[in-house]
């Protein structure tokens, strides 16, 4: 059961007879309608969320909040830069948020040493949504890393690279030498959803990995999967990921439909 | 091309003749108008329950995602899309998990709904064409098999597909033989900059590589093909007015070439576009004689994040065009009491069969 959206009107307004429907769904059904068109209030209610939206996209990232929230609970972090500098030209140079910047690779490397090979890298980014970074990657990554670390898992510090893609993971993961990556990053924010958190891991991460050797969870948030369900499906994937040593198309996710959202 | 004798059965008779680099070049040298007018002249029609692509017929792809994949949400969605008399294309949903046991849930959903309402249109669910496959040998219900597709080896690799999946994919479909009017049972999704995105380029402009991925679905007889055009976002196709002229190279390169093209008309919070651009996509892609276009309630995506287009917008566009959907989709429509015409929507009230099953069955 999903939250309703909050522009829909309310039944009886001159939406159509099985608006009751609404309990099921939060996608804007039973509109009603005039003639064959949209309603003058839907369409105005649309163009709102549609510049909240718009909003949650240029919004600045809070790196600071992140670390205390993390630290405070034990986590150790770690800050990066990608190439991509700003937001304008993040969003317009997928290529530059897929790198590091030469300082942030330089830093990273001379604490690689101390570090030494580690299970995995956990890597956080706003993404095109950086109150999904902020309001539940350290939800997910508290319990995550504890279930691991209770399993044996060795883990980096996690990483915050603002404006990041998800191949950033795999520079990341063969710079280190881990053996998994795990990338959260907001993904872009829908009309009724401007907290979206995706996570992307990667089986031996590098230069040639392609998309269809990663794993996603995706719509990480309170009205879809929430944190703590999306800690648990990335430990079972991870662990899966460890005993079969795949990652992507060849790991198939046997979870039902019933089952992701408990 | 624009010559008057230039009509449907020349352009029929040209296209297995052409490549994918020929169409793209002289797409560039054409103008939105000629993208327009060349695309009308082109006829594609395919069938499998229904009978798509006729001349003076839109046809919708119901598209009723749901963010867990719920399986009630999901029927929520449908309901509300055939009340609006949509869903002659496919009903068609991109599942959240690409799971085999999920999508095996929601294909036995659809599959229902279709036999119970004796609806003549096809189901699909557009997983990973792996998990899909996986769900047919277990027995699950597919109509059609879908597939994303690009145009170079290397971004289909990082799809997870190659060509010869597909033929494999395509001959299991066939040997289940659901279709009753038709055996087209493939389903392509394509979009410009997809092999960029995945740095598979070699680079060749994304126009170029678009229409050989028109070629890679040409291979397979498709029953539908559409291209998402501004799915990917600005760094793509930067603005509504890109997004429209893509749309518009889209729809025409795909006709060329013999396809049955939909478009998703369709852009990102990211992106410098709203949904007036869309209106105007949307309007002149029903000038050009596009087959069909999505229907997403309210045009809004909750699992995908993206706007589309909405049941309404059919409507709009079956007006100011004179346009009704499939043939045997319309008499399903005129049977239920839903539209007359094709084109009329009727009264609804909470005793129509569609919403009074719910009531017993608790869905």
């Amino acid at each position: 059961m999903t939250e309703k959206n909050p522009e829909t009107p309310a039944a009886g307004a001159g939406r159509d007879p099985w608006s009751a429907l609404s309990r099921y769904t939060s996608a804007r059904i039973a509109l009603g309608r005039t003639g064959g068109s949209v309603r003058t209030g839907s369409l105005l209610d649309f163009r709102l969320a549609h510049a909240r939206a718009r909003d949650a996209v240029m919004a600045a990232f809070d790196v600071a909040g992140l670390e205390r929230e993390l630290i405070q609970k034990g986590v150790a972090t770690h800050p990066l830069a990608t190439a991509a500098g700003d937001r304008r030209v993040y969003l317009v140079r997928p290529d530059l948020g897929r790198q590091l910047d030469g300082e942030s690779r330089d830093r990273l490397l001379a604490a690689a040493g101390a570090w030494g090979r580690r299970d995995l890298a956990i890597i956080v980014s706003d993404g095109l949504a950086a109150q999904a970074a902020e309001r539940h990657a350290a939800a997910v990554i508290v319990p995550l890393v504890e279930q691991l670390q209770s399993l044996g898992w060795t883990i980096f510090p996690v990483f915050i690279a603002p404006l990041a893609r998800v191949k950033l993971q795999d520079e990341i993961g063969e710079r280190l030498g881990a053996r998994h990556t795990l990338m959260l990053l907001g993904e872009r924010p829908g009309l009724g959803s401007p907290d979206s958190l995706g996570a992307y891991l990667t089986y031996r991460p590098g230069a040639a990995r392609t998309d269809a050797e990663r794993n996603c969870v995706s719509n990480i948030r309170p009205e879809g999967l929430p944190s703590a369900a999306a800690a648990r499906k990335l430990a079972h994937l991870l662990l899966e990921s460890a005993r079969l040593g795949v990652s992507g198309i060849a790991l198939k996710d046997t979870e039902t439909a019933g089952e992701i959202g408990n | 091309m624009l010559r008057y004798e230039t009509d449907a059965p020349v352009l029929a008779a040209l296209a297995p003749g052409l490549t994918p680099e020929m169409v793209a070049a002289v797409s560039k040298l054409m103008s939105n108008q000629d993208l327009i007018l060349v695309a009308k002249k082109c006829r594609v029609v395919t069938a499998f329950r229904n009978t798509l692509g006729l001349p003076g017929r839109l046809a919708v792809r119901l598209q009723p995602n749901h963010p867990t994949d719920d399986p009630q949400g999901v029927a929520a969605s449908i309901i509300d899309g055939l009340l609006y008399g949509c869903g002659d294309a496919v009903i068609g949903i991109n599942p959240a998990t690409d799971s085999v046991p999920a999508v095996e849930t929601l294909l036995r959903l659809l599959d229902t709904v279709i036999r119970r309402y004796d609806i003549p249109t096809q189901s699909c669910v557009l997983a990973h064409v792996t998990t899909q496959l996986a769900a047919l040998e277990r027995g699950a219900p597919v109509d059609l098999v879908f597939q994303s597709v690009a145009g170079t080896e290397a971004a289909n690799r990082s799809f997870g597909i190659t060509l010869s999946l597909l033929g494999q994919a395509r001959e299991a479909a066939l040997a289940l033989k659901r279709g009753t009017v038709g055996d087209n049972v493939m389903y392509f999704e394509t979009g410009q900059g997809s092999a960029l995105s995945a740095n598979a380029h070699h680079g060749i402009d994304q126009q170029t590589l678009e229409v050989r991925a028109y070629a890679v679905a040409r291979a397979f007889k498709p029953l539908l093909v559409n291209t998402v055009v501004g799915f990917i976002g600005p760094e793509y196709l930067y603005d509504g007015k890109q997004i429209i002229r893509a749309g518009l190279e889209d729809h025409c390169c795909g006709k060329l070439l013999g396809l049955p093209m939909g478009v998703d008309v369709c852009y990102t919070n990211h992106a410098e576009a709203d949904q007036d651009d869309m209106d105007t996509l949307l309007t002149l892609l029903g000038v050009a004689g596009c087959n069909y276009i999505m229907g997403v309630p309210g045009a809004d995506d909750i699992m995908l994040g993206y706007q589309s287009t909405s049941f309404h917008d059919s409507h709009y566009l079956r007006q100011v065009l004179g346009l009704k959907p499939a043939p045997e989709f319309e008499a399903w429509l005129e049977k239920m009491r839903i539209a007359a015409g094709g084109r009329h929507l009727l009264p609804v009230d909470s005793r129509h069969a569609l919403l009074a099953d719910i009531k017993q069955r608790s869905l």
